[in-house]
């Protein structure tokens, strides 16, 4: 029961961006750790203004 | 033995699925229970998703599970990035779910539920989904390329040019239609005016919150905002009760249409992060609850459809649109059914999204075949209440009358009752002065929503549920009016870089504001034409608009029949090629209606020639005059449109049919533009 709960929450976390930061986090040390990341603030408004670049919503 | 299970299973479903639409097609005369519409709906997605849409994958398409997907290729954490594939099913299916499947079903009730309901499954099951999911199949196939940049790189300059235009031109209408639901809704109700007025400042306070209190708390964020939007609708009752504020936003339909332009226009103009990006989650969050909610209050309440199978207005007399019943069923329903829309988020976004290949079919098929039942469930809504009522709320005063005794008079001869009584106890339940001549189908889908919920979750309260579902409702209008607005900006912007590089230049200030301008403008002035048309505006621009959302439709699925051919597969051309020619007969016939008839109700050009006629003849009304040679040119202007419609969707239809004829006589043609197959290191993807 508490496991299917964790797993809905990481689920609502995930489906809304609201862990992207941490997986971005998470890739970033993997693929260039001797980069110094994004901070968090800096990432959600570069990713916002990229998300916006395109057509993301229908009629 | 589970092999015989689920055979029986199947069985069950297609018997049940069946029953159920023959019974919604043979009823006649006696009420019948909105369930036996969910019944149809879900056993039909079904049945086509289980069967029809896994042969697709298995026999056209091939998809290949070992293959990498763009998303794996280019990951680069951001815009291409595998993901869960529900995930991946929620994005696209927010990005696809709209308005339109709400305002496009309500209105063609007026030919009765029958035609409109049978279209919104054969379209969905036939014609959207696969169109979606071949379309998504393509992009994911060539790096997740645009359809504009697949139709150049397959068909040539020529499918390019026209995927191009006419992606800028729905937009432009698409904009202009429901900025003009918007103002229907808006106008003369201080309490929906006062609650829309409240979701601005709620989403730049989000957008603060998010940006720079909480960066990146999405969930919080949207929790949060969603409390102060309930808190709105509130506020918006408590206007309505004061009437020193009422008179403060008690606004006629220019001053509303006004109202829309200028906050397009600043929604373009200022930084996403402030406006736009905020309100869309609060948008998508409220959507989708709204979807559950309706479904579950529908099947709790399972509610008797009232309006008759076929009213007599498929002869083409009806008040809401005019037109006969082949082809405008097929124009109005448009995105509930198939949505050219949706090709431009299935190709480009998510195929940037998809871990396997393998998920084309639930991401693509899927989200439409849901797409399609939000359509089934505003079918129910508009039909639940009154058919009185029903055309009452939605008949403009050009038609019924602008006294409430005409109008009731009037549409209790075509044998719908009602009463003036009824609508003005109506009305106040609603907390509305009138609910007379509210086109556009909001207001009533309004009052669907109303009904049904207050009757479910109990309490009277309809007033607050009719102004949460018109808050409901204009919110994510507003959303795809300035992601709409922003997008062709920037189409626009890259229009102009041929003339002048220092227009086409999206990080000057400058130039951006210019071109917003430009755009908001475009959209706005078949706005304006709508509002001052007297048959209500949807007349003009809802045929409109769906014509332009067919056409891209059109040039979608004929990309796909050319890749299918090119493929070696001509014996399942079909499969998108049958959609085509369907859509290509309902869009010429209604661009040929739309532009040709005699009738001045149907006929752009008519309808101009006859105004023009009354105005030189002095007959128009006073109020009338100064509007009316905007509207004539308007009109020709409309006319012109359609028909450029109408061409570009053939042009790009027998440009296809050349190159297909040439492959298919060993000739040389463009080489499909498939990236090559690269082995998959995603271990999951084997699973």
């Amino acid at each position: 029961m508490r496991d299917d709960l964790r797993k809905l929450w990481d689920f609502m976390r995930e489906v809304t961006g609201d862990d992207a930061y941490e997986r971005y986090l998470e890739r970033h040390r993997r693929t260039h750790p001797d980069v110094t990341p994004l901070t968090e603030k800096e990432f959600f408004a570069s990713e916002q203004e990229r998300k916006w670049d395109g057509i993301n919503r229908c009629c | 033995m589970p092999n015989v299970l689920s055979k029986l299973m199947w069985l069950v479903i297609a018997l049940l699925g069946a029953s159920a639409i023959a019974s919604i097609a043979t009823h006649r005369g006696e009420s019948i229970n909105a369930l036996w519409f969910i019944a149809a709906a879900v056993c039909t997605y079904l049945i086509a998703y289980r069967f029809y849409s896994a042969w697709i994958c298995a026999k056209v398409l091939v998809l290949d599970e070992t293959r990498a997907t763009p998303a794996e290729r280019f990951n680069n954490g951001r815009d291409y990035i595998p993901t869960n594939k529900w995930v991946a099913f929620g994005h696209h299916f927010a990005a696809i779910a709209g308005p339109g499947p709400l305002i496009g079903p309500t209105l063609a009730m007026q030919f009765g539920y029958l035609p409109g309901t049978l279209w919104i499954l054969a379209g969905s099951v036939l014609g959207g989904c696969v169109q979606d999911m071949v379309i998504m199949f393509c992009s994911t196939r060539r790096d997740g390329r645009s359809l504009g940049q697949m139709a150049k790189d397959e068909l040539g300059a020529i499918g390019g040019w026209a995927a191009m235009i006419g992606a800028l031109m729905i937009i432009i209408i698409l904009i202009a239609v429901l900025g003009l639901v918007i103002v229907k809704a808006m106008k003369h109700s201080p309490w929906a005016t006062a609650t829309v007025l409240g979701t601005i400042p709620v989403a730049m306070l989000i957008g603060i919150y998010m940006r720079g209190i909480r960066p990146g708390r999405v969930l919080e964020g949207s929790l949060i905002g969603i409390a102060l939007l309930l808190f709105c609708v509130w506020g918006g009752s408590y206007v309505n009760g004061s009437e020193a504020l009422k008179s403060y936003f008690d606004w006629n339909d220019m001053q509303c249409a006004w109202f829309v332009m200028i906050y397009g226009f600043a929604a373009a103009a200022l930084p996403v992060w402030l406006l736009l990006a905020p309100r869309d989650y609060l948008s998508t969050f409220l959507k989708l609850g709204v979807v559950f909610m309706l479904a579950a209050a529908i099947i709790v309440l399972s509610p008797t459809v009232k309006m008759p199978a076929l009213t007599q207005f498929i002869d083409g007399t009806g008040p809401i649109f005019s037109g006969t019943l082949f082809p405008f069923v097929f124009i109005t329903i448009a995105c509930g059914a198939i949505s050219g829309f949706h090709s431009l988020v299935s190709s480009g976004t998510t195929p940037k999204l998809l871990a396997n290949e393998k998920e084309i079919r639930m991401i693509g098929y899927g989200s439409m075949a849901l797409e399609s039942f939000v359509a089934i469930m505003a079918v129910v809504a508009a039909t639940v209440m009154e058919p009185g009522v029903y055309f009452a709320i939605n008949s403009p005063a050009g038609v019924v009358g602008k006294e409430a005794a005409d109008a009731v008079a009037k549409i209790t001869s075509w044998g719908y009752p009602v009463t003036v009584d009824q609508m003005s106890v109506l009305a106040s339940e609603m907390g509305e002065k009138t609910l007379f001549a509210r086109t556009g189908g909001a207001p009533s889908l309004a009052v669907g929503m109303a009904t049904i919920f207050s009757s479910t979750f109990g309490g009277k309260l309809l007033d607050m549920w009719y102004h949460f579902a018109i808050m409901f409702e204009v919110l994510f209008i507003l959303t795809t009016l300035d992601a709409g607005t922003r997008v062709g900006r920037f189409m626009l912007q890259d229009l102009l870089r041929h003339v002048s590089p220092a227009l086409g230049n999206v990080s000057s200030y400058p130039a951006t504001v210019l071109a917003s301008f430009v755009f908001v403008a475009a959209w706005g002035y078949f706005l304006v034409q709508g509002v001052q048309d007297p048959l209500g505006g949807v007349n003009i621009l809802w045929p409109l608009f769906g014509i332009s959302n067919q056409l891209l439709a059109g040039i979608a699925l004929t990309v796909a029949t050319g890749i299918i051919i090119k493929m070696g597969k001509v014996r399942f051309s079909w499969v998108t090629g049958l959609p085509l020619t369907w859509l290509a007969i309902v869009c010429t016939s209604a661009a040929v209606e739309k532009v040709f008839s005699s009738n001045p109700k149907v006929g752009f050009l008519a309808g101009a020639n006859k105004l023009a006629a009354d105005l030189a003849s002095g007959v128009l009304p006073p109020d009338k005059v100064a509007s009316a040679p905007a509207l004539i040119l308007g009109q020709r202007i409309d006319a012109v449109l359609a028909m450029l419609f109408a061409i570009i969707l053939w042009i790009v239809i027998l440009d296809m049919l050349r190159m297909s004829i040439r492959f298919l006589n060993g000739k040389p043609v463009m080489p499909l533009s498939e990236s090559p197959h690269t082995q998959t290191q995603l271990a999951w993807a084997r699973d």
